[in-house]
């Protein structure tokens, strides 16, 4: 046992820091001289800014976040998107989002309308499931209430909805009812609107992969990962919370908020610790995976044991 | 084929085949195939050789049974410790690996979650059954005692699945798998039970004497 343990702490150990933010450098450089040469957008390196909130905590490495997914929609097995995707969801361009419900502006927008008008950021965040593993990934992406605010949501707009693509030919998942398809998440208005919020494109400085929620997703990184919602059709402002889909699967383990919160356990496991992805040992699970300082004022006087 | 089963050099071939998954997984972790989550994989992999085993070694009775092949009986207290192995590594693993030995988290996790206390009462029903299964401990107990004790596995199986059953959290088709081959394996017997009680006390109708058809519903 031992001996394969040793093996497991190695190959941590040679992911250096140093060596993915170089592959980083590198990267936006071969995409600065593509873009200089042709004056077209980079295919591949997406052109970014440095964004607030970063952790400067050793990356994950790309390897284990691109094929370590969960997205029942491309199986539920977690080695099953990176592989399944290739044969399945292989295009993720043209791509349109819906958006509807309380705001003055509603519309179908196409992703390069809805992407265009804003920077993107570099943020990395801190990832944690709700199984009790977590990641580090530099996300790249616009804040998501810079983006909703284009729709001019309403005074009656106090939630916001999203759903994720349903098309079982191209995510064949779908043609099994594990849980209620489509996925939908949600929001509280507030909690949208917070600036680390974030509405991804990219990851480790590339467009986004399909296992990975391509070609536009929600990071939410102090809550539990399945509220990050993958390939959103559309975006709903609401008066009343949604019905999210791992609700709907099993009210008892998952709330409408699933804010991480490691003094409120699954019901099959506790949230008291974690296992960050390459390392040996469980590290102790922070409240709101550590941003508590910046979101513990949204939930003021909420008992957050009843609204998991 | 019964022929076959007795030569001997079938045993060290058997015991060669039931260490495969084990070469596997040794091979897996060092080529670091196990993906992202080493520990979770090693684990889960070790449960599901553990309960696979489990199977394989209740399997053996029927099968014997449908094939007439006695030769199989030879194999079933290897198949059985290897269960046993399969499930000691699992245990270690969640022990040293996943929990990295701290025993005060154990022992809530064990208390407060049922998959968790099911899976540990497995383990120690099967120890009695790995102590006692050598030649001298059979004459030690004698046939009869050694045999009721070994029953015990009619209850450490189901609660194998059960503890797998009751871990995963959305797609139960792997354990539901489990619970059919199992609730085949532990029919077959019910039924062969009932049919011998049966006939024994009553001895009349053949009606009831046609388990081969009936056995598969249960």
């Amino acid at each position: 046992m031992l001996i394969r343990a040793g093996s497991f702490i190695r190959e941590s150990e040679v992911t250096d820091k140093a060596l993915w933010l170089d592959r980083r450098r590198f990267l936006a450089l071969g995409a600065a001289g593509a873009l200089a040469l042709s004056g077209l957008p980079a295919e591949a390196g997406l052109s970014t800014i440095k964004g607030p909130f970063s952790t400067d905590e050793p990356l994950t490495p790309r390897k284990d976040v691109t094929t370590y997914n969960n997205f029942y929609e491309l199986g539920v097995d977690k080695s099953d998107p990176a592989q399944l995707a290739p044969s399945y969801f292989t295009k993720t361009k043209p791509w349109s989002v819906a958006i509807d419900g309380e705001c003055a502006k509603p519309g179908t927008v196409g992703y390069e309308d809805l992407i265009k008008p804003h920077k993107l950021e570099d943020r990395i965040y801190r990832l944690r499931c709700v199984e009790a593993w977590s990641m580090v990934i530099p996300w790249v992406g616009i804040p998501l209430a810079d983006v909703l605010k284009r729709f001019e949501p309403n005074s009656r707009a106090k939630f916001v909805e999203f759903t994720t693509l349903q098309d079982p030919e191209r995510l064949p998942g779908q043609r099994r009812a594990v849980i209620d398809w489509p996925y939908v998440e949600g929001l509280r208005i507030d909690e949208a609107m917070h600036p680390l919020t974030l509405l991804a494109v990219g990851l480790y400085g590339e467009e986004l992969l399909p296992q990975s929620g391509a070609p536009i997703r929600l990071v939410v990184p102090w809550k539990y990962g399945f509220k990050s919602i993958k390939s959103i059709v559309r975006i709903r402002f609401a008066e009343t919370p949604s019905k999210t889909a791992w609700m709907k699967a099993a009210p008892r383990e998952y709330g409408f908020y699933a804010n991480v919160n490691p003094a409120v356990d699954h019901p099959r496991w506790s949230q008291g610790s974690e296992r960050r992805i390459g390392e040996f040992r469980r590290r102790a699970t922070l409240p709101f995976n550590g941003y508590a300082e910046q979101v513990a004022a949204l939930y003021t006087g909420m008992d957050l044991a009843a609204n998991f | 084929m019964d022929k076959l089963l007795r030569k001997a050099w079938v045993k060290p071939v058997l015991f060669a085949l039931c260490l495969i998954p084990l070469g596997l997984l040794v091979w897996r972790g060092l080529s670091g195939g196990l993906g992202a989550n080493p520990i979770e994989a090693c684990n889960r992999f070790l449960g599901d050789w553990a309960l696979r085993f489990l199977l394989i070694a209740l399997a053996v009775t029927p099968l014997r049974q449908l094939t007439g092949w006695s030769g199989l009986a030879r194999w079933r207290r290897m198949l059985g410790l290897f269960a046993f192995a399969y499930v000691v590594l699992h245990f270690s693993s969640y022990v040293g690996l996943d929990q990295f030995f701290d025993w005060s988290a154990i022992g809530r996790e064990i208390v407060k979650r049922r998959y968790i206390t099911l899976g540990m009462l497995a383990v120690l029903l099967l120890i009695p059954l790995a102590v006692t299964s050598t030649n001298a401990m059979v004459k030690r107990l004698g046939a009869k005692r050694w045999q009721a004790l070994h029953r015990l596995v009619y209850v450490i199986a189901p609660l194998g699945v059960a503890h797998h059953w009751l871990m995963v959290k959305k797609d139960i088709t792997e354990p539901a798998i489990h619970a059919a081959i199992l609730a085949l394996l532990l029919g077959w017997r019910l039924v062969a039970r009932l049919r011998h009680n049966g006939i024994g006390s009553t001895a009349k109708a053949p009606a009831c004497s046609a388990p081969q058809s009936s056995s598969p519903s249960l």
